[in-house]
C-alpha cells in the first residue's frame, strides 16, 4: 500500500502500460515536455522518448483520428484530450469513426484507444473547462465509457482500460486529482466494468459516479449522524453500466437517488432511474430521485457551488425521497 | 479563378477548339487527342504489357462502375457513386502504388481497388446494404470506404506516422500511404489536420484529390480561391497538379509521389484535374447544376478515348486486342454481377456481434431478446 494522489495515480499506472506493452502510445497537447497540464504525465517523455510520448499539434480532431491510424497500424495509443469542453471538435472521429470501423469492419478491425478527459467543476475555472460530457459517450454504441473516483481506481482502471481491444473514453474528475488514498500497487483492483458499493446501508442508495462519489460518502457519513443508513455505490463504468448491484441494493433499500454534474436533462441519471423502474418496480417505495447540474450551461465560477450537487442538496433529496 | 477553366460558351459562328486548349497548367504527357507530349519533370516508361495492362483496367474500371448504376437501377443496390470520367486518375495512381503500399480511399475508388487485385465484392455489398463494408484491411492494405467527407485522411496521417515509427522507410522499397479524398474534403478541418500532421511528422503520406470539379452541386468557387495542390504548399507539403484524365501522367506524378513518401523524403499532395460525368450518386440529378456544353467539353476529354489512341498509333494495340478486352470486360461484369444478385440479407444478429470486442451484458442481453422476438413473429405467421 502506497498513499498517492489521483494524478500520481493515473502516472503510475500509465508507467506501467508503457513499461509493459510496446505498442502502447501517450499523445496529446502538452503531454511531453510539459508532462500535460494536470502533470497526469510527468516525466514520461523523459524515460519513454518522444516516440512514445507524443506532442501533438493542436487538434483534438486530428489526435482522435492519428490515433485511429496508429492503432490501424499496430499500436495502442492512449490520448489525452486537455479539457473536458475541448473534446466537441473531435466529436466525429469519436462518435463516427472509432466507434463505428470495428462494427463496419464486421468485427475484422479493433481499436484500441483509451481518451483520457479530465472533467466536471469545482475548481474555479473558465467556460468549458468545466463540463461533464460523458452522456454524450455513453450514449454512443461502440464506445466505453468509465470514470475513477479514487487513486487506486485511477491507477488500475487506466491500465485495465489500455489493456482492452475496445475504445474506452476514461473521464478523470479533476477536482479529484489532488486528493490522495492508499494504492495497492501489487493486487489489480476490482474489473473495470463493476460498480462498487462503498458502503453498505438500508435506507437509500446513493448511486454516484467519478467526482461525485466523494459528496455521496460525504453525505452519507453526515446522514448517518441523524440515524439514516445509506449505501453509497460508484458506478465506476458508465457504459456498460453495472446493473446487478444497484438493482440488488434498491430491492433492498427500495429509495434510490442518483448523483451527477451533468445537467439531469437526458442524462445517466435518466436511464439509471428508468432501469431501476423497469426492474425493482415492486420493490421501490417512492420515484428515483436526481440530484444533478441544472439544465443550463455550466455557469460562471462563482456560481457552481450552486450548481453542482452538494452534500445539502443530496441530504435534502434523501428526505424528499424518505418522506414520499 | 485562373487555375480552373470553364467551358467556352458556344455560339453558332464559334468552330470547335480543340479539347487540348483552354487547359490549366498542369502535367500532362497525353493530350486529349492522343498527343504524346514531353514534360520537364516527369516522364513515364513501362514495359509494352504494363502500357496495354493500363487500357485494360481503364475499361474494365468503366464497365464494372456501369453495372454498379444498372444495378442500382435495377433496384439491386440501394445507391452508386460513379466514378465515370475518373478512371485515368484512380488507374493512374492505383498502378503506381507497390505492394507494401497502404491505401486509404474515400467512397468512389472502384478503380483503385480494382488496381490493387482486391475483391471488389465489398464495395457493392456496402451499397446494397447486405454489411457496411468490412474487409480485412490489414490484409488488403486498403481500408474500408469512409463516408464521411475527409474522415479518412486524419487516419491515412495516422497510419503513416506508425509507418515511419515502425522504421519502414528510408530505402527506394519503403513502405507509402496514400489517401484519396476529392475536391469537397479540402473544405473540412479533418483534410487540413491531416496536411499539418503529416508535415509535421514528416509522414509518408500522399494525398491523392481527384479533383472532380464538383461536390455534390457546389464547384471549386465555393470550395477554395486557391487550388489544393498550391494550398499543400502553405502547409509545408510539396503539391503537383496533374491532367486526371491522363493515365500516364497521373501514373507519373503519383509515383515520384509515393517514391519521394517511401524514401523518407516526407509528404507531398497530388491534385488529379478531372471530371465526375455523372451524377455525385444514383440519387442525384446533376441537370439541376450543370448544362450538356460542359459535359461535352470534358466528353473531349475522355481518358480511354485519348489513350487507346495513342495506343493504336504506338502499334501497342489493335482492334482484335481492343475487342479482347471489351470480351474480358464483359465477363469480368457477368461474374461481379452474378455475385451481387447472390447476396443475401444478413442474420440479425449481425447487427449486435461486431460492435465490441467484448460484448457487453447489455448487448448480448438484447441480441438475445431481438432473436426471440422475430423466431416469435415467424411462429405467429405459420399460425395464420
Amino acid at each position: 500500500m502506497t498513499t498517492m494522489s489521483m494524478i500520481k495515480g493515473l502516472n503510475e499506472g500509465l508507467r506501467r502500460v508503457l513499461e509493459d506493452e510496446p505498442k502502447s502510445l501517450v499523445m496529446g497537447e502538452d503531454v511531453g515536455r510539459l508532462g500535460g497540464v494536470f502533470r497526469v504525465t510527468d516525466g514520461l517523455q523523459k524515460d519513454f522518448g518522444s516516440d512514445r510520448i507524443i506532442d501533438t499539434p493542436l487538434a483534438e480532431s486530428g489526435i482522435i483520428g492519428t490515433a485511429i491510424g496508429l492503432a490501424l497500424r499496430g499500436y495502442r495509443p492512449i490520448c489525452e484530450i486537455q479539457f473536458d469542453g475541448f473534446v466537441y471538435p473531435a466529436f466525429d472521429q469519436l462518435v463516427s469513426q472509432l466507434a463505428k470501423i470495428p462494427n463496419r469492419s464486421g468485427g475484422r478491425v479493433r481499436l484500441p484507444v483509451v481518451v483520457r478527459i479530465p472533467y466536471g467543476g469545482g475548481i474555479g475555472a473558465i467556460e468549458h473547462h468545466s463540463e461533464s460530457p460523458e452522456a454524450y459517450f455513453a450514449h454512443t454504441a461502440g464506445l466505453k465509457v468509465v470514470t475513477c473516483s479514487n487513486p487506486n481506481d485511477a491507477y488500475w482502471m487506466i491500465q485495465q482500460a489500455a489493456a482492452g481491444d475496445d475504445p474506452v473514453i476514461f473521464f478523470e474528475p479533476k477536482r479529484r486529482y489532488h486528493s490522495k488514498g492508499e494504492v495497492d500497487t501489487e493486487r489489480a483492483g476490482l474489473d473495470l466494468y463493476r460498480a462498487r458499493t462503498l458502503r453498505e446501508g438500508r435506507t437509500a442508495t446513493l448511486i454516484a459516479y467519478g467526482p461525485t462519489v466523494d459528496v455521496a460518502a460525504n453525505a452519507a457519513a453526515a446522514a448517518a449522524e441523524e440515524g439514516l443508513d445509506l449505501e453509497v455505490i460508484d458506478l465506476r463504468s458508465l457504459s456498460p453500466i453495472d446493473w446487478e448491484p444497484l438493482f440488488a441494493s434498491v430491492r433492498k433499500t427500495g429509495r434510490a437517488v442518483v448523483i451527477h454534474e451533468a445537467p439531469g436533462n437526458i442524462g445517466v441519471g435518466a436511464e439509471v432511474a428508468a432501469r431501476i423502474s423497469e426492474e425493482c418496480f415492486y420493490s421501490l417505495e417512492s420515484p428515483v430521485l436526481r440530484v444533478t447540474g441544472y439544465d443550463v450551461p455550466y455557469p460562471a465560477s462563482r456560481l457552481e457551488d450552486e450548481y453542482l450537487p452538494n452534500l445539502d442538496r443530496v441530504l435534502d433529496a434523501v428526505d424528499r425521497s424518505l418522506e414520499y | 479563378m485562373g487555375d480552373t477553366p470553364r467551358p467556352a460558351k458556344k455560339t453558332a459562328k464559334s468552330r470547335p477548339k480543340p479539347a487540348s486548349a483552354n487547359e490549366p497548367e498542369f502535367v500532362q504527357l497525353l493530350t486529349p487527342e492522343g498527343q504524346r507530349v514531353k514534360h520537364p519533370d516527369y516522364d513515364i516508361s513501362l514495359t509494352d504489357d504494363e502500357y496495354r495492362g493500363l487500357y485494360r483496367d481503364l475499361v474494365i474500371t468503366r464497365e464494372l462502375d456501369a453495372q454498379g448504376t444498372a444495378l442500382q437501377r435495377q433496384g439491386q443496390l440501394g445507391l452508386w457513386p460513379s466514378l465515370l470520367g475518373q478512371e485515368a486518375a484512380q488507374v493512374g495512381s492505383g498502378r503506381a502504388l507497390k505492394p507494401q503500399d497502404t491505401v486509404f480511399p474515400a467512397y468512389r475508388e472502384l478503380g483503385v481497388q480494382w488496381c490493387r487485385g482486391i475483391d471488389l465484392i465489398s464495395s457493392f455489398a456496402l451499397f446494397r446494404g447486405t454489411d457496411l463494408g468490412g474487409r480485412d484491411v490489414a490484409a488488403d492494405r486498403f481500408n474500408m470506404y469512409a463516408i464521411v467527407i475527409a474522415s479518412q485522411t486524419l487516419h491515412a496521417a495516422g497510419y503513416a506516422m506508425g509507418v515511419a515509427m515502425d522504421g519502414a522507410v528510408g530505402t527506394e522499397d519503403g513502405e507509402a500511404v496514400v489517401v484519396y479524398h476529392g475536391d469537397g474534403a479540402t473544405s473540412e478541418g479533418d483534410f487540413n489536420e491531416a496536411l499539418i500532421w503529416a508535415g509535421v511528422f514528416n509522414s509518408p503520406l500522399v494525398l491523392f484529390c481527384q479533383n472532380n470539379q464538383y461536390a455534390i452541386s457546389e464547384t471549386n468557387a465555393r470550395q477554395f480561391r486557391l487550388p489544393p495542390y498550391r494550398r499543400a504548399e502553405g502547409f509545408g507539403v510539396p503539391g503537383v497538379l496533374v491532367d486526371g484524365n491522363d493515365v500516364l501522367a497521373t501514373y507519373a506524378v503519383t509515383q515520384s509521389a509515393l517514391d519521394r513518401a517511401r524514401r523518407g523524403e516526407g509528404p507531398s499532395l497530388v491534385e488529379a484535374y478531372t471530371y465526375r460525368m455523372q451524377p455525385h450518386t444514383t440519387s442525384d440529378d446533376a441537370t439541376r447544376y450543370r448544362d450538356e456544353a460542359e459535359l461535352d467539353f470534358w466528353r473531349a476529354k475522355d481518358p480511354i478515348v485519348r489513350y487507346r489512341k495513342w495506343l493504336a498509333a504506338e502499334g501497342l494495340g489493335d482492334e482484335s486486342y481492343f475487342a479482347e478486352v471489351d470480351t474480358e470486360a464483359g465477363e469480368q461484369v457477368r461474374a461481379l454481377r452474378a455475385r451481387v444478385m447472390a447476396l443475401t440479407d444478413p442474420e440479425i444478429t449481425e447487427m449486435f456481434d461486431n460492435v465490441y470486442a467484448e460484448m457487453p451484458p447489455g448487448i448480448a442481453a438484447q441480441r438475445a431478446e431481438a432473436v426471440e422476438f422475430q423466431a416469435s413473429l415467424e411462429e405467429g405467421s405459420d399460425v395464420r
